[in-house]
């Protein structure tokens, strides 16, 4: 592998992901792997906890700017269905809901009557990719794809490419794929670079978020260095879980691969996303990574160009919460129409 | 700002905790407050008050009372008259009290965090987390050695009462750390807290006596440093346990010389945290923030010397400095803030000053660039670089949120450089190679370790220092023990006064052929030597016979003994198999020589050749049992709330001084060494004055049993002289001083230039014979320092 490329590739050029992007960021062009890059990671889990475990006391926020970063968070939801029971009228149900994720009453007490706010994205299997790019168009959200052989990823190699390749021309923006863990697992990590490489080639304009499935993952370490090798083959965003494994996002799992996404701007310039996905329910939980990115990463990981949220019922909790920020009354699940 | 203001700026917003019901409880006792005595408030005698103030505004928050010589008074005789019926009750009952005592604290949480929060300046978060469910768990711990006390510590008593006396950094927690293990064992307690932070200590006596603890049981006296000293100088305290400043530990060392009080003692620091170039840099830095940046840095034990190794160093500031940009400093309740205010203006002044001074000495000087209110005592995280072993902030305790950084090459540099300072509490760890971390914490001087790791406490896991860091230990089993006395010498006699020397007599042998002449020499570095005077003196019998004529040692001779037992470090490192065959060799060498010390021995004292042989035979069992606990009296794991454990090593404390009685000249002086040198420690003994032959005839059986040169030396010669040349040297890391009253008080009053352990008998006999007093672990407790290395685990 060819040594290099410690500064941003003077080729890449600013692309938005999408048209509302109030910062751009410059997209990933990938680079050769460099194998001393994962070689040299470390990283201690009960120091990872502990960190994870005081923040939450370390930092909160009330009143009007718990409501503020609701609202963000729900703003970088990719709003999910990947069951084998989804529908064409199930996947529009939930564009709809995507289009107007909080009641207007409350958007406007909130002083948000003006602005058109909706989640970060829809994510489907391919089969709906295009009922969904019809029934979001002119909306501004984009369509992301499970691709790959979501969720195992074990199917032939030739034929994830094609899977790519057919979201894209659906309209799928964005592809999230899942990487093959037995790669990870055996530390064959050129194998894993030359898939992932390929992945990116196949997206074309599309973005790429890798699914590392962190809970097959199991050591911190794998993650890291799976995280590390993949933004290293071109990934846009690294994703924790494909929602299927056994244990999917958790906090420890996002400091390791925060912390990967900074020391790959520090060496590269470039401003990799951060996705977990699975298990986070409650607004409770969503603030809780929202801490975590803004201590880890800054002020810009907080916006859906490099944040986004894997999660479907995680929106109908931020609604009672939001509710009762404007009313002080508990709300109730029924009170909020369901996507 | 509006929600859409935050919408677009991300930012944090206020987050206050309510504090309604503290100050409601402050409101409640009309913001004045007496001393706590015998079950309720007392008015001082002086009518005198102290004003405490909130840190983080400078306002003024209640009075407390000034405690005068009455009020000490008062308090320890109250403690005085409930200890007996305290001891009575019995571990179970006291084990009641001591679990009411930890669920009151858990009902009653929120109003101890946010009062400690106002009362102290440290962040909610810490007080809420931290302070007050550490503090309830040690009276739970507590709650348990009370319980299991008859059984666990059967060959024990309660000293009687304590006077503690705590800092202002942690109240309510050192408050726990003190009393609970002194109630548990039966003891009665005077408790002083510090003038800026007594309010918590106050609402905790209250609180305990609604719980039903009984009167007398806990006393708190609240007043200034006058208070303190009073506390303890007062005759009727029979132990002072204090955490504080090294400077105030060595005035109660001094202070309490030669009195017979026992000692706590719980220090200062400046605690190495050591990066190795395999460590989890970003945890690491994570490490830091907890180390040096956890309650303002005003921590003892906190790691505020970075040793970085010279590869990662640039990284590691690197890194540092741009985790330092998203610290935040802030009003205490605030719940979303990292540190809150330092605890008065003088410390404020005091870091500031020091600060500078490392600026001057060519720091350079990082500082967290978030805004800290501009009222109230505040200053921002700081990080020196560019810091040399030299520099005055790399030597001097700051006791502030500022860290020092240098930079080292190998592990054995780190070693070195951590070890280079008086102090000896703590120490961090950090690598991801195991074989490194735990080849390196036990050549840590420091009493806790923590590996990857740093700030974890429990009430299982001791803590306390090694070196000018103090003695004793805090939690564990031997955090009891501190609060114990053995049963076997309570019942011990004041030595009678000795006889005055016999008039010496003539012993010519007319012309007959005499016996060829011996020349008794000191022993010293594994070799005989003469005396650096080149004076001797006689050794007589009780009847004035000459028997022989003893090296007269002088500060010198003293000198180049310690400094061979300095360097028998090796000593220290050799196994315990190893250490144990060379007592059992001893033992056999001194049976076959035995007959000849049994007649040397009643030469000198004059007893009959049945006592002298039973003495005779009594070291040499002393020394088999020795043997025997060298591979025995080991260290234990403990299983804190973590995953991970903590390893308690018994290491031995270094070069120790052995002043040896005149009873029993042959196994006073076993009694004393060997299970020293069982634990890994080097001896610089003096023999008995009166009757030193039977241990330089003992020099011939040491070098005849493989013991190590240096490992034990012999001076003889005047034992009070001697004892406090040995007091005064500052690589003697302990002093055993036996034989009189006067030694004793010598050896703990000149102990403070490097605060050495001592162990004196206060002129009281011990029963040498008898096991249960003077052989085993009684002693071998003496003989270690236990050093807990906290390992945290987990890929």
């Amino acid at each position: 592998m060819t040594q290099s490329v410690l500064i941003p590739n003077p080729s890449a050029v600013p692309v938005q992901l999408h048209a509302r992007d109030t910062h751009p960021v410059s997209r990933n062009s990938g680079r050769a792997l460099e194998m001393d890059w994962v070689d040299e990671i470390r990283i201690n889990l009960s120091a990872a906890e502990r960190r994870v475990a005081s923040l939450p006391g370390r930092r909160t926020v009330k009143k009007d700017a718990q409501a503020a970063w609701l609202l963000k968070a729900l703003t970088c939801i990719d709003l999910t269905t990947l069951n084998g029971d989804d529908t064409t009228e199930r996947v529009k149900r939930l564009c709809a809901k995507a289009k107007t994720p909080v009641r207007a009453d409350i958007l406007e007490a909130l002083g948000f009557a003006a602005r058109r706010l909706h989640t970060g994205a829809i994510c489907v299997y391919h089969r709906f990719v295009a009922t969904a790019v019809e029934a979001l168009d002119g909306s501004g959200i984009p369509v992301a794809a499970v691709s790959t052989g979501f969720p195992a990823g074990l199917i032939p190699h030739d034929l994830k490419l094609k899977e790519i390749e057919a979201s894209v021309r659906d309209g799928a923006q964005e592809i999230d794929i899942v990487i093959t863990r037995e790669h990870a697992l055996t530390g064959d990590w050129r194998a894993l670079y030359a898939e992932v490489r390929d992945f990116r080639a196949a997206c074309g304009n599309a973005h790429l978020k890798t699914i590392l499935a962190t809970g097959d993952l199991k050591t911190l370490r794998n993650v890291a260095k799976a995280s590390m090798v993949c933004m290293m083959a071109g990934a846009d965003f690294i994703k924790t879980s494909t929602g299927k494994e056994g244990v999917n996002a958790t906090l420890p799992v996002t400091l390791a691969m925060l912390r990967m996404i900074r020391v790959y701007q520090e060496r590269t310039g470039y401003q990799i996303g951060f996705k977990p996905a699975g298990g986070i329910s409650t607004a409770k939980d969503v603030l809780n990574y929202q801490f975590l990115m803004k201590e880890e990463l800054g002020r810009d990981w907080l916006e859906p160009d490099l944040f986004r949220i894997g999660a479907s019922s995680l929106l109908a909790d931020i609604e009672r919460q939001l509710e009762h920020h404007v009313t002080g009354r508990y709300s109730a699940f029924n009170r909020h129409p369901v996507g | 700002m509006s929600v859409a203001d935050y919408f677009e700026t991300m930012e944090y917003g206020p987050a206050l905790e309510a504090d309604g019901e503290a100050r409601a409880w402050l409101k409640q006792h009309g913001a004045v407050f007496g001393h706590f005595i015998g079950g309720k408030f007392a008015a001082p005698h002086s009518g005198k008050h102290l004003t405490t103030s909130e840190p983080a505004t400078g306002k003024a928050l209640a009075k407390i009372a000034q405690g005068s010589s009455a009020d000490v008074d008062a308090a320890v005789s109250a403690a005085r008259i409930a200890q007996p019926l305290w001891a009575k009750l019995g571990g179970h009952g006291r084990a009641r009290h001591l679990y009411a005592l930890a669920r009151m604290l858990q009902r009653h949480a929120r109003l101890f965090a946010v009062l400690e929060a106002i009362d102290n300046g440290k962040p909610i978060r810490e007080t809420r987390d931290l302070d007050v469910p550490l503090a309830a768990r040690h009276f739970l711990y507590h709650a348990g050695w009370a319980q299991l006390q008859e059984r666990e510590f059967a060959d024990q008593v309660p000293i009687g009462v304590i006077g503690q006396i705590i800092p202002w950094n942690f109240p309510l927690l050192m408050l726990a750390w003190k009393i609970a293990p002194a109630l548990a064992a039966g003891n009665t307690v005077v408790l002083k807290p510090a003038e800026y932070t007594s309010l918590t200590a106050l609402l905790f006596a209250e609180l305990a006596a609604e719980a039903g603890l009984s009167p007398g049981v806990l006393n708190v006296l609240t007043g200034d440093g006058a208070t303190g000293a009073l506390l303890v100088e007062n005759q009727g305290v029979d132990k002072i346990a204090f955490t504080g400043s090294t400077e105030v530990g060595r005035l109660i060392r001094q202070s309490t010389a030669g009195t017979g009080k026992s000692l706590t003692l719980e220090l200062g620091g400046k605690s190495p945290f050591i990066v190795f170039d395999d460590a989890d840099i970003d945890g690491a830095v994570e490490g830091v923030v907890d180390a040096i940046w956890f309650n303002q840095g005003q921590v003892c034990c906190a790691g505020s010397r970075l040793l970085l190794q010279e590869g990662i160093a640039e990284t590691f500031r690197r890194r540092l400095i741009r985790r330092m940009e998203t610290l935040r400093v802030g009003p205490p309740l605030d719940k979303a803030i990292d540190m809150g205010a330092v605890v008065a203006p003088v410390q404020l002044e005091r870091i500031k000053a020091l600060v500078e001074i490392g600026v001057e000495e060519g720091a350079e000087k990082y500082q967290a660039p978030g805004a800290i209110p501009t009222e109230g005592c505040f200053y921002p995280p700081t990080l020196l670089w560019n810091v040399h072993p030299s520099s005055t902030v790399a030597i001097e305790e700051i006791f502030g949120p500022v860290a020092v950084a240098m930079t080292f090459r190998t592990p054995d540099e780190a070693v070195m450089l951590a070890n280079n300072t008086r102090y000896g509490l703590a120490a961090s760890v950090w690598s991801e190679t195991i074989g490194l971390a735990l080849d390196i914490a036990p050549k840590l001087l420091a009493g806790v370790v923590w590996i990857n790791a740093t700030n974890l406490f429990d009430a299982s896991v001791g803590f306390g220092g090694y070196r000018e860091s103090g003695f004793g230990r805090e939690g564990g089993r031997e955090g009891m023990y501190e609060y114990l006395k053995p049963k076997a010498w309570s019942g011990r006699k004041a030595r009678a006064k000795a006889l005055s020397p016999p008039a010496a007599t003539s012993d010519s042998a007319g012309f007959g052929v005499p016996p060829i002449d011996r020349t008794a020499k000191l022993f010293v570095g594994g070799k005989q030597v003469r005396p650096d005077g080149n004076y001797s003196r006689a050794v007589l019998s009780p009847k004035g016979r000459h028997l022989g004529e003893a090296g007269e040692g002088n500060r010198k001779d003293i000198r180049n003994a310690v400094a061979a037992a300095r360097s028998a470090e090796a000593w220290a490192r050799a196994t315990a198999h190893n250490r144990a065959q060379i007592l059992y060799y001893l033992a056999e060498n001194l049976s076959v020589r035995g007959d000849e010390f049994a007649r040397r021995i009643a030469e000198m004292t004059g007893v009959s050749g049945a006592k002298s042989r039973a003495e005779v035979d009594a070291s040499i069992e002393r020394l088999f049992s020795y043997g025997a606990w060298a591979d025995k009296f080991e260290g234990s794991v403990h299983a804190p709330p973590l995953r991970g454990v903590a390893l308690a090593m018994h290491e031995p404390i270094g070069v120790v001084g052995v002043a040896c009685p005149d009873e029993a000249p042959l196994l006073g002086l076993v009694s004393l060494v060997a299970p020293l040198i069982a634990m890994g420690n080097r001896v610089v003994a003096v023999p008995s004055e009166k009757h030193p032959l039977a241990a330089t005839d003992f020099y011939q059986v040491l070098e005849t049993s493989d013991v190590p040169a240096g490992v034990v030396n012999i001076v003889t010669g005047g034992r009070d002289d001697l004892v406090k040349v040995l007091a005064e040297h500052d690589d003697v890391d302990a002093l055993w001083a036996f034989g009189s009253q006067e030694a004793s008080a010598v050896a703990e009053r000149l102990s403070i230039g490097n605060l050495k352990r001592t162990l004196v008998d206060h002129g009281l006999l011990l029963d040498w014979y008898d096991k249960s007093a003077s052989e085993g672990p009684i002693l071998l407790r003496h003989a270690v320092q236990v050093k807990n290395i906290w390992i945290p685990y987990g890929d």
